[in-house]
Order: C-alpha cells, then structure tokens, then sequence
C-alpha cells in the first residue's frame, strides 16, 4: 500500500514572548519532530494525554499552522514549505472534523448553508447542483433532508457532529483529520458516530487521521496507532500489536490506567501500574528522554541522551534505550 | 426500615423539577435510594439523566427557582435535610456532607491561596484558629498527597495542574471530616494516568477514614474499579441498582445491557462494529406517564407505552424498573412478549 500522507520531522514551535521589549525567550515545543506515514485506506489513530501535542500536530498536518520545521507531503504534493494562498487547491483533499461541534459551527447559518459553503468557495456547482449535493451529504451521514433550512442550536451534539462530518466530505476529500470528534458526546451517542465514521471509509475510500484520548476508542476504530508524549511520538505500532505488545513504558502505563469495565480486572490492582507526578511543560522539557521524569523503568542513560526513534520489530516503532542494543540492561526486551 | 441503622443518606421519592420560560422539565421523578456506612455507591448515566441535579438536590445546592423539589425525603442520619433551617444546611454543607464538583479549573476561587481556602471550612465549621486551620490543611494536602504540602499553601489554584486541583478539591472536601462525600464526575476532566492516581487515592482514603461516597460519573470504566453499589439512571429515573459485580455480569435492564455494549475495551475481542443505542435521551416536559427508554428500546411492548414501570427486586439487593420478562428472568432474553 503507498502512503497518502508522510509527515517527516514535524516542528510546530510556539513562540513565548515577555519583558517590556517583548523578546523572544523561549518556545512551547508542542510538536518536537514526528515522523509517520498514514497508507491510503487506512485510519492512524494519535493517542496521549492533554497537552501531549497531538491536536497540535494535526492541525499542521492540515497546514493550519505555518509549521517551524519539516516536511508534510499529501497525496504527493509537499504541502510544508508552500504559501497559504496557494494551499487553497490543494484543500478540496484534506478536510477536519473538529471537536466541540458547538463552536465549530456558525449558529447564524443554516445546516444547508454551512453544508454548502466548502461548494461556494472552491467548485463552480450552480445553486440546484449544490442543494442536491447538500441533500445527498445529509443522507450519507444520516441527517434528515427536512431539516436543511434548521440552525445547528436545534440539533442534539451527535447530530451536530453529523452535519461537521458532511461539510468536511463535501469536496470529496481524501484525507479527513478528526479531532477528538466524540470527545463532547455521551457514550451511547459516540458509537453511532464511530459506526458512521466506518461507514463512510468503507464507501468512499478515506483515509483518516483519528486524534482521541481515548484508547479503548482508538483500539476500534484505527488500523495503526502513534502514542505521543510531550511533542514526541514514542511508539508507533499496529493496533494489534500496540494493545497486545506496548514496548514503550509510556505506552504500557497509559494502557494499564484504562479503567475497564469489568469489576474482577478491578481487583488485579496490583498489576495496575500508576505513573507518579505531572507531565512536564513543553516549554521546558526536561534533558534527555521526554519521558524520564515519570518512567518506572528509567535509566541513567535516559536523563543524558534523547533515545532515537527505532524499528525494534516489523512495523512497531519506539523510541525508548529499553530497546536500543547499546544502552538496554542485561536481560530486557 | 431494617436497613436504617446501616445507612448514612436515605433518598425517598425525591422530585425535582425545573420551571423554565418553555415549561417544566422534571429532571428527577421519584429517586429514591440509600448509602451505606463506609461504602462506594457509583451513579451512572448519560448526560441529562438527572444524576447530578439529584445530588444538588440533597444539599440544596440548586437554584431556586428555576428548581423546585417538589417532594420527596433526604434522610441524613435521620434528619430530613429537605425541612432544615438554612443555618443548619449551611452546617451541613462541608460539614456532614463534602462534596467534590467537576471541573478543578472553575469551582476553586482563583483570588484565593489554596491554603486560605481549605482552612476556610475548618475555621467555619469546627472552630479552629488560624494557626491550627493552616496545621491541617497541611495535613490534609499532604494526605491527598501533594508534594512540598507546607510550601504549596500560599499558592494560587493557577500554580496547580489539573489533577492537583482536583487533589485541592478533595482536601477541601474531606477537611471536616464528613460522613459523606459527594464526588460529581470527578475524574472526567482528568487524563487517564491522572484518573489513575485519584481513583487509588480515594480508594485509600476510603479504607483510612471509612467515609461512604456517592461517585457520579458516566464512565462504566470507572465504576467497575471503585464502586461497591451501582445506580443506573436514565430519564430522571432510577432503572437499576445493584452491587456491581451483578451490574456487569448480569445487567437486567434493557438499557444497562446496551450501555455495557457499546463501549470498547482495550483489552479482550474486538467487536467488527459498536453496538448502537439509536436515538436520543429523552427530554421530561411533564413527570413520566410511561417507560422513559420505551422508544430507544428493543424489547418494548405495549405495556411499556402505557404505563412507567416500578423498581422491582429480581435478586438479593438488586432492582431494576422494567416489564419485560427477560429483567426478572435472565433466560428468558429474547422471548417474545404475548399480548
């Protein structure tokens, strides 16, 4: 399979400005060198913790952002380094779907018009073309067809999400970003989203990019999974073999911090394993590995050298010295 | 009541309803329900259920109006909260009753140090002076275990990340001792490996002091690991309690069953697609007359249009509010329903 999306040694630096001179003195490293490709067809799901960067990094991805640093190539264009202006045509291929389909959506326009806007700025559809098209969105994505002329107020959180996910499809794009789109949803109501996101992959051959902290979500719903840590991604793994095998310990605590419902699970406490303390400021990480102030398993060598990210198995990537031959102790995977 | 003597809180057929300019919504019809000495009652339910305005309720802690609790008895060691003066609820309040909101980031006062605002109920309500209050609120911030306690007092909540906040919450929750704790969804706003570190450390708090807890969440997740006794509400209603081991391996209600289907795990088989519940909550303009689940449910029958069904014991210390022969009787999932 080819990769649709590569993203290569992604930096998205935030710059930090004080003093009366407002001088730059620092940077929020929110997106610190990420490197992955996303095949076509397939959904990569971004895990980790708030702040970890992971919304972040989607968003430049998309080029929302001017990025500090790297390269971005979408369906073999190289989107990184190119202008604004002249990213408005190759926008038709990557939509987003955002997370608070409260405020992502204009509560002055109508579900027709917020539809059709992506049409009205980039085809030449005339205006009974478009209707037809805003028609058939809403039945793809299960919206009924009488409440086009309706304001986003009027519908419930997952219908409005419905109405995001149709306005990102209506250029038929072939690459969506979803940001947390059910993070703002009861569970009951998440399913049906997660069912519809599937749905609509399966017809239309997208591929996805799926942001969530959610992991038991993400293990549904991705083929391949990344878990960030504080602007980095630690291990980038299929799905299977993430949940089955975590080899970062990052990884292995955010997966064991799962509550899971089942009360018997509940009482193997002590295989729980409960990382101590806060993750640190992107603006000041700490010396060496992201992760040293918090891993149960930390080494000397992990507070000098920053590990590289390595392919310790077909297809599972990690950045960890656990798993480099020349710092990893006697005995260790 | 053969149960009065083990139980902190007794609810009985509470009403609370709501008067807005487009009417009335009832957001909790006939709860009733009781917490036991030293135990862990998980409460779950989507958003909209009633969950938290009920234990608002018991407090006194909703607006009035637009709220109006229309009847009902909140026994707390026998005493009616619900005909107290003021003076006494305010005794109450952080008193008797500790209670942990949501969202750390708006419900500490951002003016205020931290230490300032956890001597405060200490200084109310158990008379202590200035000196002693700042003695235990070092404690206390040390016993939720917060680094470098005695340096953190004249911090703002600003300085805090949001786990500690939440930590700051419970320390000011727990500050006098109460005989329960009332904690609303307090890990929601929380990372999963800082869920983690306040659901062990309100599991050991609990076996320390021997409160008894009222945990509001909709996480089934959560429950699983900490909860003793579940409540299912839906629809302002209780549908189902029980212990929770039967909760999950033997839900009886229609509702409970399919809210356990749709969640993913991370670990075990992993389903091709996610169950579904179609439809949405139902929103109560008027008290129920009917099964509030009836329309989003597979199983309803007549009956369930017609009338709103009682909570029925179908096992030791386990009632669900459902018609359908498949609640009383497990084996009969599936059967059709004559007439």
């Amino acid at each position: 399979m080819t990769a649709l999306v590569e993203v290569r040694d992604l930096k998205m630096h935030f710059p930090i400005h004080t003093g009366l001179l407002r001088r730059q003195t620092g940077a929020v490293k929110a997106v610190d060198g990420i490197s992955f490709d996303i095949r076509e067809g397939e959904t990569l799901g971004l895990v980790g913790e708030s702040g970890c960067g992971k919304s972040t990094a989607g968003r430049a991805i998309l080029r929302l952002y001017d990025i500090t640093e790297g390269e971005i190539v979408i369906d073999g264009r190289e989107i990184g380094s190119v202008t604004q202006a002249s990213l408005r045509k190759v926008r038709p291929t990557m939509q987003m779907v955002f997370q608070d389909p409260q405020a992502s959506l204009n509560p002055r326009m109508t579900v027709a018009s917020i539809i059709s806007e992506p049409l009205d700025e980039h085809t030449s559809m005339s205006r009974a073309e478009k209707r037809e098209r805003v028609y058939d969105l809403m039945d793809k994505v299960g919206l009924n067809r009488r409440f086009a002329n309706r304001y986003p107020h009027e519908f419930s959180g997952g219908q409005r999400q419905r109405i995001g996910i149709a306005r990102a499809l209506a250029l038929n794009p072939k690459f969506i970003v979803c940001d947390e789109p059910i993070a703002a949803l009861d569970v009951s109501i998440q399913a049906q989203v997660v069912n519809l996101l599937e749905e609509l992959q399966d017809e239309l051959g997208l591929t996805y990019l799926f942001i969530s902290h959610d992991l038991s979500m993400v293990r549904h719903i991705a083929d391949r999974v990344a878990v960030m840590y504080l602007g980095k991604v630690v291990e980038l793994a299929s799905r299977d073999d993430l949940y089955a095998r975590p080899q970062h310990p990052y990884t292995e605590a955010l997966l064991s911090a799962v509550p899971e419902p089942d009360p018997a699970q509940a009482e193997r406490q002590g295989s729980r394993i409960v990382l101590q303390g806060d993750v640190p400021s992107p603006a000041n990480p700490p010396e060496g590995c992201n992760f040293c102030t918090r891993c149960p398993k930390v080494m000397d060598v992990c507070r000098r050298v920053d590990p590289a990210f390595r392919e310790v198995a077909p297809e599972q990537w990690v950045a960890c010295h656990l798993h480099d031959p020349e710092h990893a102790p006697a005995g260790a995977p | 009541m053969p149960e009065g003597d083990r139980s902190v809180l007794e609810v009985r057929d509470l009403n609370t309803v709501f008067r807005t300019r487009g009417g009335e919504v009832h957001a909790v019809n006939s709860v009733s329900f009781d917490v036991e000495r030293g135990e862990l009652l998980g409460v779950v339910g989507e958003s909209g259920s009633g969950k938290s305005v009920t234990m608002m309720s018991l407090i006194g802690l909703l607006p009035m109006p637009p709220a109006e609790i229309r009847s009902g008895e909140v026994l707390l060691d026998g005493e009616d909260l619900l005909k107290v003066s003021p003076k006494r609820l305010r005794e109450v309040r952080g008193g008797e009753v500790g209670f942990v909101f949501q969202d750390p980031m708006t419900s500490l006062n951002p003016v205020f140090p931290v230490g300032f605002q956890i001597a405060e109920p200490l200084r109310r309500h158990m008379g202590m002076t200035k000196a002693q209050a700042r003695e235990r609120s070092v404690e206390l911030l040390e016993l939720v275990g917060i680094p470098g306690a005695r340096g953190r007092l004249d911090d703002y909540p600003h300085q805090f990340s949001g786990g500690m906040r939440q930590r700051v919450m419970i320390a000011i929750a727990l500050a006098c001792e109460p005989k329960l704790l009332i904690a609303d969804e307090p890990t929601t706003a929380l990372d999963v490996t800082i869920q983690a570190q306040i659901l062990e450390l309100v599991h050991d708090l609990r076996d320390r002091l021997g409160m008894s807890i009222v945990w509001i969440t909709h996480d089934l997740g959560v429950i699983a690991q900490i909860a003793d006794r579940v409540l299912v509400m839906y629809g302002g209603q209780v549908v189902e309690k029980a212990p929770v081991k039967p909760l999950f391996n033997d839900p009886r209600h229609p509702y409970t069953r399919a809210l356990l289907k749709t969640i993913p795990s991370v670990t075990g088989a992993r389903q091709p697609k996610l169950e579904t519940i179609e439809g949405q909550p139902p929103i109560l303009g008027a008290a129920p007359s009917a099964c509030p689940f009836r329309d989003r449910c597979p199983l309803a029958f007549d009956r369930c249009h017609r009338e709103n069904p009682a909570r029925e014991v179908v096992a030791p210390r386990h009632d669900v509010a459902c018609f359908h022969p498949s609640a009383h009787d497990p084996s009969k999932i599936g059967a059709e329903v004559a007439a």
